[in-house]
């Protein structure tokens, strides 16, 4: 069965971002540059915080404008990026309602969440949960 | 350091001439690794022999070291500068996103020189600075407004810190901060203003870098390790649970909290102010700074009815410390709670240090009550331990201040005393306001020979506790041997740059072992030369700008107050300090 990130409860986050630096290093780096997570403060850490990243949805408006099919939709929703197609036109990172399209820099193409899970390990109070999809 | 890590790259801004570059500081940083140990040598050379700490020539010093971005905990930015309020070593520490914001734009340290002719702000996106007009926002009333005001301009949330100041830096109280992230501050020393003096209301700084490594797999298996400590061991409980609030209770049953300008060591109404007890009656919120998974910050939700319309309430969300309880509540004899917030959201309206700001407030009351001022100087308030709102109107005062009084206040307590009189009863160390440590004369030795006089230096009180628990007598060789040895680590902590609250993490080993997922190859004893080293470098700049260790004086009042250690007696303390100063061989 496929599984997908969930935000399970924002209002226990405390915004130490863990989770963002955990999904550079899964790809071996320090820091955040190749993060497909953000975690931000709702207008001012008093009022707590919001977590940006793929909801893996059903039918990806991402892949939808993706001119040269590098972003094609995932069984079990959000999308798969082929770099090598990716021309890093960047209509995928406006398409997207969330936000939750990121940008490498670097490389100059997206960073879109794989739903691997590495980060759900960093949470040190279960903001984030990795659930099975249909 | 590895190739290609921006560590190296020093941002230097000069805000006379409006104009910015990067240099390669590959030198500095391979000698002195980042933080602390950079940011000392940086401000050698930037700092003129004798500069006023107002003037255009002192400049600011953000610096971060190799671990920030890399490991957890590694949260805090070094600024330095020379300080307005001792006139000598400026040094400050503060979290939020500073640090993280820093190394992800790419740099190892910033440096800001001149000064402004208009209020004006810095916006730093990784390569690029922009000098943006703040005429609009200086004067505004509350600090907060100002992160609003800037967070809504400025893009880049999750990546950013905003540090500003309030009023009290724009009114060069000398003992002003610089808050970042609305709950954390470069607090101690009067960074503030030194900002104040520049013109310079706000720096914003966003950058979303990555850093490579040298081993990806040794990296994430070391990062473990760490991680699990913070989290799942008991090292950082007192932390993450009641944060350090938890010290109210036991430092007060061990008699070493100080109370009423230190009239008493045991508070009366310490449990209303308890870690405890303000955790069940206002915790709203818990936050923490970029990249730490403790999250010590502890937020207060405080409800308040507005007297005059019925069912209208607002809810203000104030970050309380142990420090900030200890000297805006237990000195000033304050137990109501709601009282107690209400003064540190005032001091964090205004942007003052609170540790400087309650001694102030402890001295003022302390010489009103003695007649040595009166009315006439007070503008008609009447200051009396407990009475918060008399309190909350003195500080709005030190802020604006009307006359010569509060201009002195706003001075310090070393200075103040000197106006007034009161010396003997003025808790300050090196022109520096005592931290709320009673507990020995480790702690009080320990604020004299720190290198910024404060509790965060050499944690004498650390060793004060262990001694009274295990009844260990402690001679001056071991207290003079404890600070210096502690104060060295703690320079590569600082240097690193590491929370201090994480230091029973970060042990000689595991600093080791991180540093190498860098490429550093330091062996034990290398770090430790280093942090002396650091620590020296420090002690010359302190002596070239006229400190001098045989002019240091404990406090009369500390010497007349028991201590669990019982009194502390002054020939103690100077030989303390006598020896400390030679183990330092600053001539050597």
């Amino acid at each position: 069965m496929a599984k997908r990130i969930a935000v399970l409860d924002v209002d226990k986050c405390t915004g130490c971002q863990s989770c963002v630096f955990a999904c550079s290093r899964k790809y071996g780096e320090a820091g955040i540059g190749k993060s497909a997570i953000l975690v931000r403060s709702a207008g001012g850490m008093e009022r707590g915080f919001i977590v940006v990243v793929c909801r893996a949805c059903k039918d990806p408006p991402c892949a939808k404008v993706c001119p040269t099919e590098a972003l094609r939709p995932r069984r079990g929703g959000g999308v798969i990026l082929s770099p090598e197609k990716c021309i890093g036109c960047g209509m995928c990172r406006e398409a997207c309602p969330l936000g939750a399209v990121f940008w490498d820099e670097e490389r100059n193409k997206p960073v879109v969440c794989s739903h691997c899970g590495y980060c759900v390990n960093y949470c040190p109070h279960e903001v984030l949960g990795l659930e099975e999809v249909e | 350091m590895l190739k290609g890590d921006p560590l190296s790259r020093v941002l230097y801004i000069d805000l006379s001439r409006r104009k910015f570059w990067v240099e390669d500081r590959r030198d500095l940083f391979e000698k002195y690794i980042g933080g602390t140990g950079v940011a000392i040598e940086l401000l050698k050379e930037e700092c003129p022999r004798n500069a006023d700490p107002l003037g255009p020539d002192n400049p600011i010093i953000f610096a971060v070291g190799p671990l920030n971005g890399v490991f957890p905990v590694a949260s805090k930015t070094v600024a330095m500068f020379k300080s307005p309020h001792t006139g000598n070593l400026g040094e400050s520490h503060a979290g939020g996103r500073s640090a993280i914001a820093i190394r992800m734009a790419g740099y190892g340290a910033i440096v800001i020189k001149g000064a402004s002719d208009i209020p004006i702000y810095l916006s730093i996106r990784n390569d690029k600075v922009y000098f943006r007009n703040a005429s609009a926002l200086w004067g505004i009333r509350s600090s907060h407004t100002v992160g609003r005001i800037i967070r809504e301009r400025e893009g880049e949330a999750g990546y950013r810190t905003i540090m500003r100041i309030g009023r009290a830096g724009e009114k060069l109280v000398t003992y002003a901060s610089v808050v970042t992230e609305t709950f954390r501050h470069f607090g101690r020393l009067g960074l503030g203003a030194v900002f104040g003096s520049k013109k310079l209301k706000a720096v914003v700084i966003s950058g979303k870098r990555s850093i490579k490594v040298a081993d990806p797999r040794l990296y994430r298996e070391v990062y473990d390790e760490i991680y699990k400590m913070a989290v799942e061991t008991p090292l950082m409980r007192k932390y993450h649970d009641l944060g350090t609030p938890a010290n109210v209770v036991p430092l007060n049953n061990l008699g070493a909290l100080p109370t009423k300008n230190l009239t008493q060591t045991r508070f009366e109404g310490y449990e209303e102010i308890s870690g405890e007890r303000l955790a069940e009656r206002f915790l709203g919120r818990r936050l923490a700074c970029a990249h730490c998974p403790v999250g010590c910050i502890h937020l207060a939700a405080l409800r308040e009815p507005y007297e005059k319309e019925p069912y209208f309430y607002k809810t203000t969300m104030i970050s309380y410390d142990y420090e900030l309880i200890y000297s805006l509540g237990s000195m000033l004899g304050i137990s109501n709670a709601e009282g107690l917030l209400k003064l540190i959201d005032e001091v964090e309206i205004y942007g003052l240090d609170a540790i400087s700001t309650g001694v102030v407030l402890a001295w003022a009351t302390e010489a009103f009550q003695r007649g040595m001022v009166s009315e006439k100087e007070t503008l008609g308030l009447k200051f009396k331990w407990g009475d918060h709102e008399a309190y909350i109107k003195a500080v709005k005062m030190i802020v604006d201040q009307p006359n010569e009084f509060y201009g002195a206040l706003a001075k310090g307590v070393k200075y103040a005393s000197s106006m007034y009189g009161g010396e003997e009863f003025a808790l300050a160390y090196g022109g520096n306001e005592m931290p709320g440590y009673h507990t020995g004369p480790a702690a009080h030795a320990g604020f004299l020979t720190g290198a910024r006089h404060s509790h965060l230096d050499s944690a004498g009180y650390s060793l004060d506790e262990k001694a009274y628990v295990s009844k260990e007598e402690l001679t001056v060789e071991r207290v003079a041997e404890y600070l210096f040895k502690e104060e060295s680590w703690r320079q590569i902590l600082t240097s690193l740059v590491i929370c201090l609250f994480a230091r029973g993490i970060y042990k000689p080993p595991m600093v080791i072992k991180a540093l190498k997922v860098l490429g550093y190859e330091y062996g034990e004893e290398d770090l430790m030369k280093i942090g002396s080293e650091i620590l020296r470098n420090k002690y010359s700049f302190k002596v070239r700008e006229g400190f001098d260790f045989s002019k240091l004086k404990v406090p009369k009042r500390v010497t007349e107050i028991p201590t669990p250690h019982g009194m502390v007696k002054e020939e103690f303390i100077r030989k303390v300090v006598e020896m400390y100063a030679s183990m330092l061989n600053l001539s050597g």
